[in-house]
């Protein structure tokens, strides 16, 4: 496909969402009406999310597979020029699945909820805001601008703070605050960071510093740089111990909002340590890589053992919770990855990403299911002492949830497996100049995590899915058809990214040596 | 023709005067006008008022091709002409900055009047406003430091009366008793700061202050130095920083509600125009002393401010203004930070931009901030108390108000979709970055955090079920204008920041 072609169709990914949001806010256009205004603006949210998908998928076909380290699709006009921002957009290896995956994963929700539309006021709203939030999410993907990267990390706060405060579960007001204040912190701390690299390497541009690779920044900037950058994305991540606001917001949020959270606002963090940091800051990550690795491993360690004790019978763990802990072990695996500065470790990092947006967005749409039946997502209510017997009373969902926890587990063969272990293979051998025995005991420490990982998963599958069927108990609903429209891709993109990893690994591994290497090659 | 007269006779370049001469002809031909016009044609007033004010933005538009200066004297043994009133890019962006706050007060005040029902005096009203207007308009062009206070007085004086105004309103007169009696002392300080300047320097000219304050015999260089600390209290005293703050809530909520407005914008426009001129332009070697003690006062005075803010609870009587009344204060600091920072910078191009960012958030701050103010007037109409709680539910009732509304908020809070808001305080945040103030860009780092809470707090309020009967507000024209207008301002600079954000990248002066 042509470059120009390329260019239109990404930033046409960009400013759909946003035209999309502005025009659901407007009453619908004769011939557009539908049934009724709801149905009409929650399939206008469809239609919307569904062209971007597509817009994305082309932008994936049209991409040069052959060269994924090259920045494809570019776009670089001057926008305001008394900061020195300019409208950089561009994807490359790094950035194409992360595209795909939020495009994908947005558009599943807004099919989910044209069918199952969130409790809460009118689903105007809603369409609007979730189409700015993927507006937002794209934009942090593609821009390679340090100015638009802020702009873009910003602009999903207000669209994410009322999906939960306005649709969200019990105790929504305060979660959605922590969810606000903490990222908002942390995002304008992060803004001092990204304004002294810009101020003292005299470039906002992301590739331009990514070649230069830390060259024209003193090694006190680096340092000052990466801790100011380093706190705003971790707090995003999240990184123990700054995790505290995903649980609540998890817990608080609907259904729609738990999936992109997790899926995809999670992602970004790690991703801006993978595009700025690493190239930009070389030396000032490199002073804090073990830190930073050793902080991921208290976080998977810490995230499993809260799973654990949410788990047990009589702690009424609610699932939702056990799954955004398990989120901070997850991210956990992530972070140790990219602290390792190895090919091997990045590139295992940005595959567990994306494994953990499809999974953990599954369980998620899953555990949404499951208290739409029930009514509960307390796993004590639900499993009333011998079991919840899912298996006996909704066949089809136990299973979905039962493959959704081993692959979150890690079972080799489905997508789960391949990140961690790369993660933990680039902690065998990290970067050089990093202490090798501090990051042995970080890959041991991390590898117990996985066996906890998988004790609590199976606890949570022997508690719901097992169990006798009591006589008395009603039969539930299995799976809906539009139930299975809005999880089956995630199920196959699963398997898929499990069976044949090079799709993927092709994709990052160029452009992360690129990267590591210092912009050329 | 003897030398003598023609040093004393000058040609005076009337077009670099006429914004602001045109402002106070217009005031006083509305004072004469009023006595001679039947009590059914008033309204006309204000009408012949805004005409003014737009003719006087639109005499800035000639003056834009070249730097003038008038009213220049060489003074012996100096080297070049010092000038009392120069016309610059900066003068010009402040002109246009007051000119166009004074236009839209004139807006919010034309409904304003209209509602009170005689209980304000039209012509005095339109007069004393236009007068101020006229103050304002001659501060950041005035380059002496005798005509920077008087435009200081004749900006500050015709406010106390517009704050009490309002005829057998106690808290009025209240307000305007506690803002005349604290702005009076302020002024007096900066009179004595003045007069230590002029003692240790021989000139009243800024430029040539700068030149002989460094060669200042060192038997005076305290004296000196407390010029310039007196001279600064009285600007901070109008910019409203922490400690002269504590006047703001009550004088806003006592007086009426345009002038509250017209306050938190053009009066702080005076207030910083004051403090760039005497610091930037005066007193550049004098750095050390006033760079530490602005960048204290910027950091103190958006803590408290947005801490005040923070503390308003939504139900009280008036909280909308008096939210709005800290805020300003908060956003009082953001507006000092730069000029903090323009100390810590080495050449006075560096300190340019610095100033420029000052500039740059000003003009956003002015826009989304005016644009709040017409809602609350909007909403002050229906409900009397004006508590922030009265805003629930606005949505419901008027959507594009609301959503204008919550705009606004969010540019002052600075996040998306408020892009300018957003860009604004990161290019304060680049000066201070800049200038290598870590610890004051921390501060505001929290501040703005501070900050968004109440801002987010109201912009959600607007989206709740309303409560009870909704009560639909019916837009008169002057506040649909205010409205649409400053919207248009705000929404034009979100998609084009660089309209505003050059001034941050160019010297003005």
């Amino acid at each position: 496909m042509s470059e120009s072609v390329m260019q239109f169709l990404l930033a046409f990914l960009l400013l759909a969402p946003l035209l999309g949001a502005l025009a659901a806010l407007l009453p619908a256009p004769p011939g557009l009406k539908g049934r009724s205004p709801e149905q009409a603006v929650l399939r206008h949210g469809v239609t919307v999310t569904g062209v971007v998908l597509l817009a994305a998928i082309a932008l994936a076909l049209g991409f040069d597979h052959d060269h994924p380290s090259k920045m494809q699709a570019t776009t670089d006009i001057s926008w305001i020029p008394a900061l020195h921002v300019r409208l950089h957009l561009g994807v490359d290896g790094i950035s194409l699945p992360l595209l795909v995956l939020t495009a994908l994963l947005t558009f599943l929700c807004a099919l989910y909820s044209y069918f199952k539309p969130a409790a809460g006021p009118a689903p105007k709203a809603f369409v609007s805001l979730l189409l700015l939030l993927e507006g937002g999410t794209l934009a942090t993907f593609a821009v390679l601008d340090l100015l638009l990267f802020f702009l873009a990390f910003e602009t999903v706060l207000i669209p994410m703070y009322f999906l939960i405060a306005r649709w969200g579960g019990a105790d929504r007001a305060r979660a959605a605050w922590r969810f606000i204040l903490y990222t908002l912190l942390g995002s304008v701390i992060m803004l001092l960071g990204l304004l002294l690299i810009g101020i003292k390497a005299g470039t906002f541009d992301m590739v331009a510093l990514a070649t230069d690779n830390g060259r024209s920044l003193t090694a006190s900037v680096q340092v000052v740089a990466v801790l100011a950058i380093g706190v705003g994305l971790a707090v995003k991540t999240p990184m123990w111990p700054l995790h505290s606001w995903l649980p609540d917001a998890h817990t608080a949020a609907p259904t729609v909002g738990s999936v992109l959270l997790a899926g995809v606002l999670l992602k970004m963090g790690t991703y801006g340590f993978v595009r700025i940091l690493l190239p930009a800051a070389p030396h000032g990550f490199h002073t804090f890589a073990p830190y930073l690795a050793a902080l991921a491993v208290a976080g998977i360690i810490y995230g499993s053992l809260a799973c654990l004790a949410l788990a047990r019978e009589g702690a009424k763990g609610d699932l939702k919770r056990l799954i955004a802990y398990s989120s901070v072990g997850h991210m956990g695996f992530v972070l140790l990855g990219i602290a390792t500065m190895t090919p091997t470790g990045v590139n295992g990092a940005l595959f567990a990403n994306i494994a953990h947006g499809l999974i953990t967005g599954l369980l998620f749409f899953l555990v949404g299911g499951l208290k739409d039946r029930t009514g509960t997502v307390d796993l004590d209510a639900l499993a009333k002492g011998a079991g919840a017997a899912l298996y006996g009373r909704a066949p089809r969902l136990g299973g979905l949830l039962a493959f959704a926890a081993v692959a979150s587990l890690g079972l080799p063969g489905l997508a789960g497996f391949w990140g961690e272990m790369l993660a933990l293979f680039g902690a065998f051998d990290p970067a050089a100049g990093l202490s090798r025995p501090a990051f042995l005991t970080f890959m041991a420490i991390a590898a117990f995590g996985t066996l906890l990982t998988a004790a609590y998963m199976l606890v949570v599958v022997r508690r719901v899915c097992m169990g006798a069927v009591p006589q008395e108990a009603s039969k539930l609903t299995d799976v809906h058809t539009f139930e299975y429209a809005a999880w089956a891709p995630l199920v196959v993109l699963t398997v898929l990214a499990g069976l044949w990893p090079r799709a993927l690994l092709g994709l990052t591994d160029p452009a992360v040596q690129q990267l590591l290497a210092g912009g050329t090659r | 023709m003897s030398p003598l007269a023609a040093s004393a006779v000058q040609s005076v370049d009337w077009l670099a005067l006429a914004p602001t001469v045109l402002t106070a002809a217009v005031g006083l031909l509305v004072l004469v006008a009023d006595l001679f016009l039947a009590e059914a044609r008033k309204p006309l007033l204000g009408w012949v008022s805004v005409a003014g004010l737009a003719a006087s933005g639109l005499l800035l538009l000639p003056l834009l091709d070249g730097d003038r200066a008038t009213f220049c004297v060489r003074e012996a043994d100096a080297a070049t002409r010092a000038c009392s009133y120069t016309v610059d890019t900066f003068t010009l962006v402040i002109q246009f900055l007051v000119l166009g706050g004074a236009l839209l007060t004139a807006l919010l005040s034309v409904t304003a009047l209209k509602d009170s029902a005689r209980g304000l005096p039209e012509g005095e009203y339109w007069f004393l406003l236009l007068s101020s207007a006229a103050g304002a308009a001659l501060l950041p062009a005035s380059r002496d430091l005798a005509t920077l206070v008087v435009a200081l007085e004749v900006a500050s004086l015709p406010a106390f009366a517009l704050v009490g105004l309002r005829h057998g309103d106690r808290k009025s007169s209240e307000a305007a008793l506690k803002f005349f009696l604290s702005s009076v002392t302020a002024t007096a300080v900066t009179l004595m700061g003045i007069s230590f300047l002029y003692a240790t320097t021989g000139t009243l000219y800024l430029t040539e202050i700068a030149d002989r304050v460094q060669h200042v015999d060192s038997q005076f260089h305290t004296l000196a130095q407390a010029g310039v600390v007196l001279t600064l209290i009285g600007f901070a005293f109008k910019t409203a920083a922490v400690p002269f703050h504590f006047w703001v809530p009550d004088t806003y909520v006592g007086a009426p509600l345009p002038i509250a407005a017209y306050l938190s914008v053009v009066g702080k426009a005076v207030g910083f125009t004051g403090l760039i001129l005497v610091t930037v332009v005066a007193l550049p070697s004098y750095a050390d002393v006033w760079g530490p003690a602005l960048a204290a006062l910027a950091a103190l005075t958006m803590t408290v401010g947005n801490v005040g803010a923070l503390r308003q609870g939504v139900a009280r009587a008036h909280s909308a203004v008096r939210l709005l009344a800290w805020s300003s204060v908060g956003q009082a600091g953001y507006l000092l930070v730069p000029i903090a920072a323009a100390a810590y910078t080495d050449d006075s191009g560096e300190a340019g931009h610095a100033v420029g960012s000052t500039v740059a958030y000003a003009l956003m701050y002015a826009a989304v901030n005016l644009g709040a103010f017409a809602v609350a007037a909007l909403v002050g109409r229906a409900h009397a108390r004006n508590r922030v709680a009265d805003y629930r539910g606005l949505y419901a009732t008027n959507p594009l108000t609301a959503l204008l509304l919550a705009f606004f908020l969010l540019c002052l809070a600075g996040l998306p979709p408020g892009v300018i808001g957003l860009f604004a305080k990161v290019t304060v945040f680049s000066a201070v970055v800049d200038a290598g103030l870590g610890w004051l860009a921390v501060v505001m780092a929290v501040n703005v955090v501070i900050a968004l809470f109440y801002y987010l707090k109201w912009t959600a309020l607007l989206f709740r079920a309303p409560e009870g009967e909704p009560v639909r507000h019916p837009l008169p024209a002057p506040l649909t204008a205010a409205l649409a207008l400053t919207g248009i301002v705000g929404i034009a600079l979100s998609g084009a920041p660089q309209l505003v954000l050059r001034f941050a990248d160019t010297g003005l002066f």
